[in-house]
């Protein structure tokens, strides 16, 4: 066992291509952001007009590349992904109450962290399109769009900050960077934390 | 997935509540956030100035960058239909009558400051030395920062909280604020409150403002223009 690691693949091309364009995008419209928003910052780089276009530009590349990955990827494998991640069983609702309970290819927590940041997507995308629009036509400004635009940010640093812990530091997740970089984890590490995405793998190999 | 018949679509529903939810803040964020942003205003005030925008202020600016103020070679000239043409050096400026107020900032992009401190230099006082032809009607306002540039009509200037300022909240106007001076008006949005003035050209008619060329209201009341 210790010489012969086993991996299993956890995340397609296409849905590793959405996830690498979805969080790149994100922290570029942050930093540029956050000198369009914090005063110190705004008054340190000064060239307002150019990070306003980096920021408008990244938006538009943003989802745009996002349309392509779909366009042109596993359509029919982000379906069923959709549906795994849509779908919450009893395990799912336990798990939520800290109850240790089996998890498929996602756990709730990753379910929920979807649909959270498919929603501040939209979100953003459309109070950024107010907020862009709205200086070119009255009829599209509310007193409201900025401050949701803000809000999302802060929401979604705090939602970060929680994802990059679970990625990148926390020692029992930290191995599932491997499944979004390279598509593939340990098979004993996913047995352990995703058993029933194992478990019906291996029942159905062909799935 | 042992209980199929268990599965609820929970997903796609936080995905819906958080989106509509969202949405709808289009309709009541502002006012809610007044409401309890008075109620977090100590939890504000212990953050540091200037890291996050605590105090409210966002600094908006159109050129490549921002004008620095030097003291020794800067000037506010007053020009155009008057008698005799200014050229104020900064103590000048600061000789001139001094008027203060406190009074709320809004911008049109949603963003308010309440209470700022303001000092500086009412309109007629600044203008008495240059002596306003009869057939002066507005204030042309040009900025360091080019090429923005903007109006107010002599009455509006005359408003009787409106001002060129060089202090804010106690201290001399810093420089996003626009150092060393600016317009202040609190009853229309910010973008009429020019920034680093450096030349008032008193005229006989309007000219379009920076923003008003990119198709804002010429008159900018708050809570009564630009669509809001």
């Amino acid at each position: 066992m210790a010489s012969e690691t086993v991996y299993v693949r956890r995340f397609s091309r296409t849905e590793r291509a959405l996830h690498w364009i979805h969080a790149s995008a994100f922290l570029v419209l942050l930093g540029s952001g956050l000198v369009l928003y914090v005063p110190r910052l705004s008054t340190l780089v000064s060239r307002r007009p150019l990070v306003k276009d980096v920021h408008v530009y990244t938006a538009v590349a943003w989802i745009a590349a996002l349309a392509l990955v779909v366009a042109i990827g596993d359509r029919r494998g982000l379906r069923r992904t959709l549906r795994e991640l849509d779908l919450f069983d009893d395990d799912d609702r336990l798990w939520l109450c800290r109850v240790p309970r089996p998890q498929g290819r996602f756990n709730a927590g990753q379910k929920l962290n979807a649909a959270l940041t498919a929603a501040f997507a939209v979100l953003f995308s459309v109070s950024g399109f107010l907020l862009w629009y709205g200086e070119r036509d009255t009829r599209f400004r509310f007193a409201s769009t900025i401050l949701l635009h803000d809000g999302l940010m802060y929401v979604a640093l705090v939602l970060l900050f929680g994802h990059l812990y679970l990625a990148v530091i926390h020692p029992t997740t930290r191995h599932a960077l491997r499944g979004m970089t390279l598509g593939s984890v340990r098979r004993d590490w996913a047995y352990e934390h995703h058993r029933k995405w194992i478990e019906a793998a291996e029942a159905e190999p062909h799935r | 997935m042992t209980e199929a018949g268990s599965e609820r679509a929970y997903g796609r529903r936080t995905f819906l509540a958080v989106t509509g939810a969202g949405l709808s803040s289009l309709l009541w964020a502002k006012p809610v956030w007044h409401a309890v942003s008075g109620a977090a205003r100590p939890l504000e005030r212990a953050l540091p100035a200037g890291i996050v925008p605590s105090s409210g202020w966002r600094i908006y600016t159109v050129a490549a960058s921002m004008p620095r103020f030097d003291p020794t070679m800067w000037r506010l000239r007053i020009e155009g239909l008057v008698d005799s043409p200014l050229a104020l050096t900064y103590d000048e400026l600061r000789r001139l009558p001094r008027a203060e107020q406190v009074s709320g900032f809004h911008c049109v992009t949603g963003w308010s400051v309440k209470d700022v401190r303001w000092a500086g230099v009412r309109f007629r006082d600044l203008l008495a030395a240059a002596r306003p032809q009869p057939n002066a009607k507005v204030l042309t306002f040009v900025s360091a920062e080019r090429p923005y540039v903007d109006t107010l009509s002599l009455s509006q200037a005359e408003l009787r909280d409106a001002m060129l300022a060089y202090e804010m909240d106690g201290e001399p106007l810093r420089r996003e604020h626009g150092a060393p001076a600016r317009v202040v008006i609190p009853e229309m949005y910010g973008y009429k409150n020019v920034k680093w003035v450096e030349r008032i050209v008193v005229g006989d008619h309007v000219e379009p403002g920076y923003w008003e060329q990119r198709g804002y209201d010429v008159d900018a009341w708050v809570g009564r223009s630009n669509g809001l």
